[in-house]
């Protein structure tokens, strides 16, 4: 058992698969020599060598053209994008490409990649380096879609992506870097779409993800001191999507809330809501509610971006007001 | 189905094509390596045709993009590639994919969206893919081939194995972003890639010359990259397969990337939805005149081959088609159940336990 920052998770858990199989390799902007523009890369170069973590150009396209390229032809490589933002610029890869080519070749070819991504806004970076899309990779048929909100979930959760035959896209949260936790020692391997129930209540189930998560669990102590006891679940992966924790949460908690970091219009939330109106309408005792970032364009100011993604007090006012505490 | 387009919309000068270089019949290739030249360009066109015939029947749903005129490129290069060596193609990649020995029963199949089909029906022309025989793929958004080509050769380089890939592009690709990212990647890390401009004179509907800034669009962008400019007859099998082979094998030696530039002309239109009348009658008529086939085969008697030879080769070609087509024809629609297979590695498209 070591205590890492998120940063030194993501660092740990990528060495723990080179060392491993000799197939995975990794790549990207800044990523070797600088090890990383947030440091997540720090000495991997010194102990794996330029043959396995390589800096490349600017060129997105050409990064996820040449993971994926790699990947159907017998590596696992990890191509990091820098910001989740820049997915845009290579889009067509990710939906087009790797996404589709198992199925459109019947089959004939895998694709075992994981794309590593810096997610999330709170840095006051502004419009272009804060989003938070992992709900743009949900609406891919063919995509796995991991978001971690612990250190031990980084490693345990990447390592599961690197060994997963179907492509991944694992965002990294910028926000929860200097976070710290325990990472237990030895190989660490941990399994896609399954949530975790990371406190239990039974007055309301509050599902997050990601930055949203740690927001969860200190709105739901807040709650409890006023007498509501919230289940708050980290859903960690969104595809596989482990509906089966959390409907079972609204058969015993008859609320659900979920807090997104994604603008409003189709964020991962709606898929969960529109699941649980569908199979378990009955088990509810009120409204589903959303709380999500509105759906607008992040703004710089840290005012203005502390105004708009979900903080503590806003799931404390609005899971208070919904169950009229 | 079809498309107009205003004749004045293409208005621009007819693009003549230029002679037969008369030293190519000199050319130090082996009679047999020729023979196989001819057999692979008679597959090519008699294949096509008949996918042509099946459109007009409406046995092909979709679309379909022929390459009928532009043979001897698929044909030279596939010719100088290692049964190991990976192809990367495009949507109009009925030629690159039989270059590479892929049997016609399943391609045709495919086309027909039969159950028998290369990719039983699930991935349908514009995507042809047989692995066994190198053929990573065709893809259908311009240029990104180019990118996930270098990925199988920058694998190839990182398991030390002397595989090369070959990625083909039309002249429309060399004006879309990937093209550039591609170029400048393989050049930084010294690929192990060949890749193959067909510039057939029209992006889609579009002179290329009216939308780039350079003569030859792949040709006069090598120099960008650090690569040799390679220009060659891509009308004559010899002359492509003479630029194939050299780039191929320094590929295979270390020496990184290249890039060719073959020129040549489609006879017909960019789809099946496209007549193709944005082109000047008697550009479409010189051209057809410097047909890659007829020039071949008279180049082989001229070497001496037979005209029973050759029609020999026709005649088996032909029959190899004629069972293809049966072999299409005879397929059963695909179940309506597999359509939700092979989303995932474990052949399954669940998304949700």
């Amino acid at each position: 058992m070591a205590e890492l920052t998120y940063r030194e998770a993501i660092a740990y858990g990528i060495a723990q698969e080179l060392r491993r199989d000799p197939t995975v390799f990794m790549f990207g902007e800044d990523i070797a020599g600088a090890g990383g523009v947030f440091k997540s890369t720090v000495g991997l170069l010194e102990e794996f060598g330029p043959k396995r973590v390589i800096d490349t150009p600017i060129s997105e396209q050409a990064i996820l053209g040449a993971a994926m390229g790699a990947a159907m032809t017998g590596l696992r490589p990890i191509a990091e994008i820098m910001f989740s933002d820049f997915l845009a610029v290579c889009w067509d890869m990710v939906v087009n490409e790797i996404a589709k080519v198992r199925y459109m070749t019947n089959g004939q070819v895998s694709v075992p990649l994981v794309i590593r991504t810096g997610n999330g806004g709170g840095s006051r970076f502004g419009a272009q380096h804060s989003q938070s899309v992992e709900n743009w990779a949900m609406a891919v048929p063919g995509l796995k879609v991991v978001a971690p909100s612990t250190p031990a979930d980084v490693v345990g959760l990447l390592a599961a992506s690197v060994r997963d035959d179907n492509p991944v896209l694992f965002f990294e949260h910028k926000s929860l870097l200097a976070t710290k936790g325990e990472v237990p020692s030895g190989e660490l391997v941990d399994t896609l779409g399954t949530a975790k129930v990371v406190r239990h209540g039974k007055d309301c189930t509050i599902v997050a993800l990601a930055l949203m998560v740690p927001r969860a669990i200190a709105a739901a102590e807040v709650l409890a001191a006023r007498g509501i006891e919230a289940t708050v679940i980290d859903l960690r992966c969104l595809v596989p999507l482990d509906t089966q924790t959390i409907l079972s949460s609204i058969g015993e908690t008859g609320h659900l809330f979920t807090v997104e970091e994604n603008p409003r219009l189709c964020g991962w939330g709606a898929e969960i809501v529109s699941i649980v109106a569908e199979e378990c309408f009955w088990a509810l005792d009120g409204p589903s509610i959303r709380i999500t970032t509105p759906h607008v364009p992040l703004p710089s100011a840290d005012v203005l971006e502390d105004a708009v993604i979900p903080n503590v007090q806003r799931i404390v006012d609005v899971v208070a007001k919904a169950l009229d505490a | 189905m079809t498309t107009q387009i205003p004749h004045e919309y293409g208005a621009h000068d007819a693009r003549m094509p230029e002679p037969v270089d008369p030293n190519m019949i000199n050319a130090p290739i082996p009679l047999a390596t020729r023979l196989d030249l001819y057999r692979l360009q008679q597959q090519m066109r008699q294949f096509e045709k008949r996918a042509y015939d099946l459109f007009l029947q409406n046995l092909v749903k979709g679309t379909s993009h022929l390459s009928i005129g532009m043979e001897a490129i698929a044909a030279g290069v596939g010719q100088a590639m290692r049964a190991d060596d990976y192809t990367f193609a495009t949507y109009r990649g009925h030629a690159h994919t039989l270059a590479r020995g892929v049997p016609m029963g399943p391609v045709l199949a495919e086309l027909l969206g039969r159950s028998n089909g290369l990719l039983a029906g699930k991935g349908g022309s514009m995507h042809l893919t047989s692995v066994e025989r190198g053929v990573m793929g065709s893809y259908a958004i311009i240029g990104a081939q180019l990118c996930i080509a270098c990925g199988a050769a920058w694998s190839a380089q990182f398991r030390g194995t002397d595989q090369i890939t070959v990625a083909f592009m039309g002249d429309g690709a060399t004006n879309i972003g990937a093209f550039h990212e591609a170029l400048n990647f393989a050049a930084v890390f010294k690929l192990p890639v060949v890749f193959v401009c067909e510039n057939n004179l029209y992006m889609e509907y579009t002179s290329i010359f009216d939308v780039t800034a350079v003569e030859h669009p792949a040709a006069d962008r090598a120099s960008a990259y650090g690569l040799e400019r390679i220009l060659v007859d891509g009308n004559d099998a010899d002359a492509v397969y003479m630029a194939a082979a050299p780039a191929i094998a320094r590929a295979r030696q270390g020496g990184g990337p290249s890039l060719i530039e073959a020129t040549t002309y489609r006879h017909g239109g960019h789809s099946r939805a496209d007549p193709g009348k944005y082109r000047p009658d008697g550009e479409v008529a010189a051209w057809l005149d410097r047909d890659p086939i007829p020039m071949y085969h008279q180049r082989l008697l001229t070497l001496g081959v037979s005209e029973a030879d050759l029609d020999k080769v026709q005649r088996d070609v032909a029959d190899e088609v004629e069972a293809a087509t049966a072999f299409a024809r005879a397929g059963a629609p695909p179940q309506a159940a597999t359509a939700l297979t092979d989303v995932w590695a474990d052949g399954g498209s669940s998304w949700r336990n």
